[in-house]
């Protein structure tokens, strides 16, 4: 006993340090919270911030004359001598259409060409004025108003992705570019709109990022959740109920168990290896198609399938089994009958997650040959959708990312909230469905 | 007739099979089910189940074998030292498939002169031979699924028993289904193995394993030695675990140990959020946000310690911070399995809660901890998209954290996706590194899965 004269409730020194010992702990572990709080935010916000301009688009409205001399020089309106006039002869009609609306606004063409203006209309302008000349031939010999699409520079300047000092080295679309836009804002001819192109449209070329939509890839995603659905739920199913109802213990099952284990933990990316050699140079299936991209995430998926799965077949309680084969059920019935309906909200909890793992996951997509072609088409038919070369959403971003344009970084970004858009989606119904069915025994 | 039209066929001819089972049975028992072994579906499953499975075990034995027969038959029309060529073959074959696939569009593309006429007329054979493979084919299949539906109709019979064949039937399905998983992993073994052999025989294992320089040329003479890569994995991934381990760490030691129930119940979703996002979205932010704002510190504009935005430290640091609810959520769950009662003994000889968890909690926990930190490195090694995009592609033996280095997985993506012909060493040795990689990364889980395992016994 030490120094009697002081009070348990006036703690010592030693008492104090291990007090502040016990803050300094604490503190770190919220400290480490905050930061992997921090982090989540941070990425939700540069997501938010930097993908939600691709649902917003520039469009220039514009009233084009359609000289009858020039697009259909023998005056028949026969659509094969129609589709014979290139679009190289409906660009200048732009050009011209863009002078008269600088005018109305009161600015004057800063340049010495007409032509230089095109620069703040998409490369696709022509060809879209051209095809609805084509579906409409009595438009020719009057005038049209129609809205285009404006170029990715003019429309990063509304969005404030372009600016004069960033434009200082350019050569095709000059600060004098954005005067041109400034008098086109003033008088509403541009202006920036919701965007549903890139909602439903395909992939564009290089030079066009204004027109890129992430519609097709989306089919493709879909295409291959479709296919994942159809085979890995079956067989996850039958799996997990021949390991957890039926199989013996013997060798053949402990493999069997083992396998299941590490196959979980295989990179993805040896599942691409996998899919490259065996469905596509073995098997002769279609490079790129959504079929082979289901059947390789399918091979991903299942592990994580079955592994929920036979969790959610652990949980049923054994009286239910009992009585069952108690009133005469063989174990096949019992297990149809009774045991998988009662485990079956923890079975399509547990698909639905494995499903948004593979809607997510990129890198075995790109040994299939996901990436490196544009896919501008959107598939013909049911049969197209899983054999005809496709892309996937997140094999989509990835290529809009390698290219070289900042235009496509917010592309990218903005098929990302799409992405994580559905991923939350199915998220959130598997908990739903978790809190709607989830009994307790 | 293509498999697409051949299989609704077949599931209505089952369907028949189902029905007319149904029938039969009932009618041979009088009309009353009680005279049967089974219950009547069960006959009719039986007839359902004999039309199908043959006829699919056919149709897909048949798809498996038509490929190889015809490629032989068309391969033995070459002349012998186009044939003993490795690369001539599949190159001609592809041509082949191509002419046949689109016989006006190959013309111009498939060359002039002779070749372009032989290979037309393979692909004409080829074609003839798929076409006549697969009216084969549709025919045998349908004559197969006949045969089974009035085999197994004939032999319906009021005593017989159905309904444990029927079960028989279906549990030996189910262990195919649960057999996939060994295919699976015996598929991607094979599928490496036979590349990596192909690999190693135009290119010594040896300069593979311990050569320090990985330079891979199209040309020829290339030099495709693992250490560099080997070297950027570790190296990013431990920069990841740097990351990862102490923030997770803490971070499961504050949820299970210190937050309320209310804040554990907000923050543990949270944090699994996280752990849902694609890792295409930590590539690109890898590759737009991170690295480009680490070059502006560490840059030429800065510090002048880093050349470009990619680099190893990038993909670490974005690593790490995808690792985080991994470890967190895993050693969650292995605080929370220390039982209680060691907490109580501590706190009540009057530790503070952090000693508790130093001196008794962590080391009772520290084999499953261990475990996780191994998964969470088996995770760091076999991530791709993150260093794809983030890493750089210069693979270099540096050990600054600063320079662009590069992975076994991005030099994976890299040789597979260019325009390497399959054939050629420099397309061949991805399969060696996604060898070496699957060994790697099974080795870690195996021990960590030991380990694990070895632990929670422990306490059960």
């Amino acid at each position: 006993m030490s120094a009697p004269n002081k009070s348990l409730f006036t703690p010592g020194p030693r008492t104090r340090a291990r007090n502040r010992a016990e803050a300094r702990f604490r503190a770190s572990g919220l400290a480490a919270i905050l930061a992997a709080l921090a982090f989540l935010t941070g990425l939700m916000g540069i997501i938010l911030h930097d993908g939600a301009p691709a649902f917003r688009q520039a469009f220039v409205t514009l009233t084009v004359e359609l000289p009858e001399e020039r697009l259909d020089p023998n005056g028949n309106r026969d659509p094969a001598d129609l589709a014979r006039v290139t679009t190289f002869k409906y660009a200048p009609l732009l050009d011209a259409a863009l002078l008269r609306a600088l005018e109305e606004a009161g600015a004057e063409n800063p340049f010495a060409k007409a032509k230089k203006l095109r620069a703040l209309l998409s490369k696709g302008a022509p060809a879209q004025l051209r095809a609805r000349v084509l579906a409409e031939p009595e438009l020719i010999g009057g005038s049209l108003t129609m809205r285009f699409l404006a170029s990715a520079r003019a429309d990063g300047y509304l969005k404030g992705r372009v600016t004069r000092e960033s434009l200082a080295r350019e050569r095709k679309f000059t600060p004098a570019h954005l005067d041109v836009a400034d008098a086109l804002l003033g008088s509403g001819l541009l202006e920036s709109r919701f965007n549903l192109a890139f909602l439903t449209g395909s992939d564009a070329s290089e030079s066009r990022p204004e027109a890129a939509g992430i519609g097709t890839a989306a089919l493709g995603s879909l295409a291959m959740m479709l296919v994942v659905l159809a085979l890995a739920l079956p067989i996850g199913v039958a799996a997990s109920v021949y390991l957890e109802e039926f199989a013996p213990q013997n060798r053949l099952t402990d493999l069997i168990e083992v396998n299941i284990a590490n196959l979980a933990a295989v990179p993805s990316i040896v599942f691409g290896i996998l899919g490259l050699a065996l469905f596509i140079q073995f098997a002769g299936l279609p490079q790129s198609a959504p079929l082979v991209g289901g059947l390789v995430l399918t091979l991903m998926t299942l592990p994580t399938i079955i592994i929920s799965t036979r969790a959610a077949l652990r949980a049923v309680p054994p009286s239910i089994r009992e009585a069952a084969l108690g009133v005469g059920a063989s174990r096949m019935q019992t297990v149809f009958h009774h045991v998988l309906p009662l485990a079956m909200p923890g079975i399509l909890t547990g698909t639905i997650i494995g499903l948004a793992q593979a809607l997510g996951e990129t890198a075995p997509l790109l040994l299939i040959g996901m990436i490196g072609f544009v896919a501008t088409n959107p598939p013909a038919s049911p049969a197209e959708a899983f054999l005809a070369p496709n892309s996937a959403m997140p094999a989509q971003i990835y290529e809009w990312a390698r290219r070289a344009d900042p235009a496509w970084y917010e592309r990218a970004w903005g098929g990302i909230i799409l992405l994580i858009g559905f991923l939350l989606a199915m998220n959130l119904a598997a908990i739903l469905l978790r809190r709607r069915f989830e009994r307790r025994w | 007739m293509p498999a697409s039209s051949l299989l609704p066929i077949l599931a209505a001819l089952a369907a028949l099979g189902f029905v007319a089972g149904r029938r039969r049975a009932l009618s041979l028992a009088g009309g009353d089910a009680r005279g049967l072994h089974s219950l009547p579906a069960h006959y009719g499953a039986e007839v359902a189940l004999f039309t199908l499975l043959p006829a699919l075990a056919l149709l897909a034995l048949w798809s498996l074998a038509t490929p190889l027969a015809v490629n032989h038959l068309v391969a033995g029309e070459f002349p012998a030292e186009t044939r003993a060529e490795p690369g001539a073959m599949s190159l001609a074959m592809s041509d082949i498939r191509r002419l046949a696939a689109e016989p006006d569009a190959g013309q111009g593309s498939a060359g002039q002169g002779t070749r372009a006429a032989s290979l037309q007329e393979a692909a004409r054979l080829y074609s003839t031979l798929r076409a006549r493979a697969s009216g084969l084919a549709s025919l045998t299949v349908l004559l197969t699924a006949l045969a089974g539906l009035g085999y197994a109709l004939w032999r319906i019979h009021p005593r017989r028993r159905a309904r444990s064949h029927v079960e028989a039937i279906l549990e030996s399905l189910l262990i195919g289904a649960a057999t996939l998983a060994i295919l699976t992993t015996l598929g991607i073994v094979a599928s490496m193995l036979s590349g990596t052999i192909e690999f190693f025989r135009l290119y010594p294992a040896g300069d593979f394993f311990f050569g320090t320089i990985w330079a891979p040329s199209f040309g020829g003479g290339s030099r495709l030695g693992i250490l560099p890569l080997l070297w950027g994995t570790l190296y990013i991934s431990l920069i990841a675990l740097a990351v990862a381990v102490p923030i997770g760490l803490f971070a499961a030691i504050y949820l299970s140990e210190y937050a309320s129930p209310a804040a554990r119940a907000l923050l543990k979703p949270l944090l699994e959020l996280l752990a849902g996002i694609p890792t295409i979205v930590y590539g690109l932010l890898a590759l737009v946000t991170v690295g480009p704002a680490l070059a502006r510190v560490f840059g030429d504009e800065g510090l002048g310690w880093m050349q470009g935005a990619s680099a190893a430290i990038t993909a670490g640091l974005v690593m790490g911070g995808m690792l985080i609810p991994f470890v967190s959520s895993l050693s969650d769950d292995i605080l929370n399995a220390v039982p209680q009662a060691l907490r109580d003994g501590s706190l009540g000889l009057g530790a503070t809660r952090s000693e508790t968890l130093r001196l008794v909690v962590l080391p009772a926990a520290l084999p499953g901890i261990v475990g996780a930190i191994l998964l969470a490195a088996s995770r760091a090694i076999g991530e791709t998209m993150i260093v794809v995009m983030g890493a750089g592609a210069a693979a270099r033996l540096s050990l600054n954290p600063f320079d662009a280095m590069t992975t076994i997985t991005a030099k994976i993506v890299s040789q597979l996706t260019g325009d390497a012909d399959f054939a050629s060493a420099e397309a061949l040795v991805a399969f060696a590194l996604g060898m070496t990689l699957f060994v790697l990364t099974l080795g870690l889980n195996v021990l960590a899965l030991h380990v694990v395992r070895k632990y929670r016994e422990q306490y059960e």
